[in-house]
């Protein structure tokens, strides 16, 4: 603001403000209104669960994965258990992995309108916000019929799901099509029409596509700088081999790719409408058969017990892709170690890209941008109380001890 | 003496009863924001609760701020909203207090009251507060500039056709309805004129799009981050009083038709048919250029918001002086 003189000033945004969901602190350097620097400091949510885990046994920790996350929780336990399964070699039945999608499908419908709705607010439109609450009333009835419960279901269990699809459920899913058919696309109109909203989005928060793939980012985060990933397409697990899903990318539609905030926006809310079409699909194709591979739960401990070895789940969250690695020994009813890696641990490192000579206005924006679930990304914690002293671990001592730690663990 | 002692008393009910109006038409926003969006919204005396509230709360000055400054801004800032009530003639209720040059003076006591509201943001030792004054400096320089031109071509407008009074009276404006007097181009000019004075009011009542000083998602409230009790019960009147004032001004200006005396009415049933007809149409003015507004719409970034003014309300304004002055020639 003021001419010739460039002195910087630091302002905090966090780890508790009005424009961010969950804790994580960006402090910026800012000259006036631009952002000359900006450090993320994570480190204000973390919980533990990975080492509560190793004090119980897979189908207690399904419950505790459920609770890394409280908006993409089934793609959590999706994870853990494809995981679990991988490890033990169990085979879902082709019906519960229907089902499993069909969640996850209602999971990403309704993380997608929330998010929307939240970047709507964050630029101060709040009727944006209350309408986008407002339609995802629908898909949270909708889960509530399907599973009983409007955010941790509770359906996924190992080898399966707990809770079939009633013709009564797959009637409310069709509804919830339709309603959406009708309904969001005058969100879509209202956002991506809106000037003001445009003028808010478009040229923010930049990652392009060479820095995309340079910084390992993921999902929509990816898909919005216009790279072609998916873990559906890509990789598909669950039912998605026979949905065929193509990665959703901003130039498909619009020509070109700028990778700012409104491409981010975009691809999300087209996803919410790719969804209801993979829904649709979903529960047309749904096969008759058992939902589970084993219900006599004693049963599926037993095996769980003698199993042995490394199971690996990743899949395609709403945010990008959820990796799980969980380690079961022979003879040990405990999960041995489990290692989680939310989607926004990759994408976070893209945050001072972003936040690149862009303006304070826009700080909140460009953090809600990728969808950050601070609490699912949050691992590390370093403190001594006693020597009273903080310190900051190098990459090269975090991957010392890392090493270290996984020998100890796997006893050698 | 008398007279000074009348004007006192009249003076000091108006404002009191001003104030009440101002807190009851937030209240209105408020509830029609909220039912804008399919909320249920608070109740429609929710701002009188809080307002009553903050006055009982702690009053907290940090430890790095300024504090006469500090408790001073808002007195201030809330007194100079006041006093543009004692220069509007409400109705048929001439102004309490009137000089030569009322609507300068006016806008003046607008400008006096948001650079109250400055000094407080610069004075509460707060970064958010600091971006929040520097974006109230920026955006205050750039409304002014349609303002000014919207006050001046009007003065100039009703001088230049000879309506009778002093050409800067409010009092003048409401005699004689500027829409009458001017041709079919001046109607053209007069609404181009109101068009960009109502882009202002947002932005001189700190709501969306132009709460860009107070963006609570991004500075968190801003000017007023670090106000609290009185202070912010003081700031919460003071953006009411804004939004009322600004409105009477546009209604005073543009709107000054009276209703009493067509209804057939006189002595103080006219006064009170006249002036209960102004408040309505603040009323609707209130809803319908801000509440609407600020329902339809996001949060401008402050370059985007300073360059909207001068350059399209700024020529729109512009635009509106040629079509009076023309109209004037023709």
């Amino acid at each position: 603001m003021s001419a010739g003189s460039h002195k910087t000033y630091r302002i905090p945004i966090g780890p508790v403000h009005v424009g961010l969901k969950e804790p994580v602190t960006t402090w910026l350097d800012v000259d006036g209104e631009r952002i000359v620097k900006a450090t993320v400091r994570p480190g204000s949510i973390h919980r533990g669960i990975e080492w509560m885990a190793r004090e119980r046994n897979p189908i207690q920790v399904i419950y505790l994965a459920e609770r890394i996350c409280g908006i993409c929780s089934f793609t959590h336990i999706v994870a853990f258990l494809r995981a679990v399964e991988d490890a033990a070699k169990i085979e879902v039945p082709i019906r519960a992995q229907y089902i499993r999608s069909l969640v996850l499908e209602l999971e990403r419908v309704h993380s997608h309108i929330l998010w929307a709705g939240v970047a709507c607010y964050t630029f101060g439109y709040d009727s944006a916000f209350n309408l986008g609450m407002l339609l995802r009333e629908k898909v949270m009835d909708v889960l509530e019929a399907l599973t009983g419960n409007r955010v941790n279901y509770g359906v996924g269990t190992v080898g399966g799901v707990r809770r079939d699809l009633t013709p009564r459920a797959a009637k409310a899913v069709r509804e919830m099509i339709e309603f959406y058919r009708r309904e969001f696309q005058t969100f879509l109109d209202v956002v991506t029409e809106d000037p003001i909203a445009k003028a808010r989005m478009r040229n923010v928060g930049v990652l392009s596509q060479e820095d995309a793939v340079k910084y390992c980012a993921l999902g929509p985060t990816a898909r919005g700088s216009g790279l072609r990933v998916d873990l559906r397409h890509s990789s598909p697990y669950e039912a998605y081999g026979d949905l065929g899903v193509t990665p959703l990318v901003p130039q498909d539609y619009n020509g070109e790719v700028f990778g700012d905030v409104y491409d981010r926006f975009f691809v999300r809310v087209m996803e919410v409408i790719q969804s209801l079409e993979l829904l649709e699909k979903i529960v047309d194709g749904i096969p008759e058969g058992p939902i589970t591979w084993e219900p006599k739960l004693p049963k599926v401990l037993s095996a769980l017990k003698a199993a042995d070895g490394i199971g690996w789940g990743i899949i395609e969250g709403p945010r990008g892709d959820d990796t799980h690695v969980v380690k079961l020994t022979k003879g040990e009813e405990n999960v041995t170690w489990w290692k989680v890696r939310a989607p926004t641990y990759a994408n976070a490192v893209s945050w001072p890209l972003m936040f690149k000579d862009q303006e304070i206005a826009d700080a909140p924006l460009i953090i809600n941008s990728i969808d950050p679930c601070i609490s699912c990304m949050e691992r590390i914690l370093v403190s001594d109380a006693r020597a009273g002293r903080s310190e900051i671990l190098t990459r090269a001592r975090l991957v010392e001890r890392c090493r270290e730690k996984t020998r100890r663990l796997m006893g050698a | 003496m008398t007279d000074i002692l009348t004007r006192l008393l009249s003076g000091t009910a108006l404002l009191f009863l001003v104030l009440l109006l101002a807190i009851l038409y937030d209240g209105v926003d408020r509830l029609v924001h909220a039912r804008m969006q399919r909320r249920l919204g608070p109740p429609i005396l929710q701002p009188f609760y809080d307002v009553m509230k903050l006055f009982v709360k702690e009053n907290i000055v940090p430890r790095r701020a300024i504090a006469w400054v500090f408790n001073g801004a808002p007195l201030l800032a809330v007194t100079a909203v006041l006093m543009v009530f004692l220069y509007v003639p409400m109705g048929s209720l001439p102004p309490i207090l009137s000089t030569g040059g009322d609507v300068i003076l006016i806008v003046y006591l607008f400008a006096l009251s948001a650079v109250a509201m400055v000094a407080g943001g610069f004075a509460s030792g707060s970064p958010y507060a600091n971006i929040g004054a520097q974006r109230e400096m920026v955006l205050m320089m750039s409304y002014e500039v349609p303002l000014a031109i919207v006050v001046t071509t009007l003065a100039y407008f009703a001088y230049r056709s000879g309506i009778p009074g002093e050409p800067f009276n409010l009092t003048t404006f409401v005699a004689m309805p500027l829409w009458g007097v001017a041709g079919w181009m001046g109607v053209l000019g007069l609404a181009a004129l109101f068009v960009s004075l109502m882009a202002v009011v947002p932005a001189e009542v700190g709501k969306v799009p132009m709460d860009i000083a107070e963006a609570k998602t991004e500075i968190l409230e801003g000017l007023i981050c670090e106000y609290s009790g009185r202070n912010l019960a003081m700031f919460k009147l003071t953006f009411a009083l804004r939004n009322s004032a600004m409105c009477a001004v546009v209604v005073s200006l543009f709107f000054p038709w009276n209703i009493g005396s067509s209804l057939g009415l006189t002595g103080a049933w006219l006064l009170v048919a006249d002036f209960l007809f102004f408040w309505l149409k603040v009323l609707l003015l209130q809803v319908f250029g801000v509440t609407l507004i600020r329902t339809a719409f996001g949060r401008f970034k402050i370059w985007q918001a300073s360059q909207f003014y001068w350059v399209q309300v700024g020529g729109l304004a512009l635009a509106g002086m040629i079509l009076l002055s023309l109209d004037l020639l023709a």
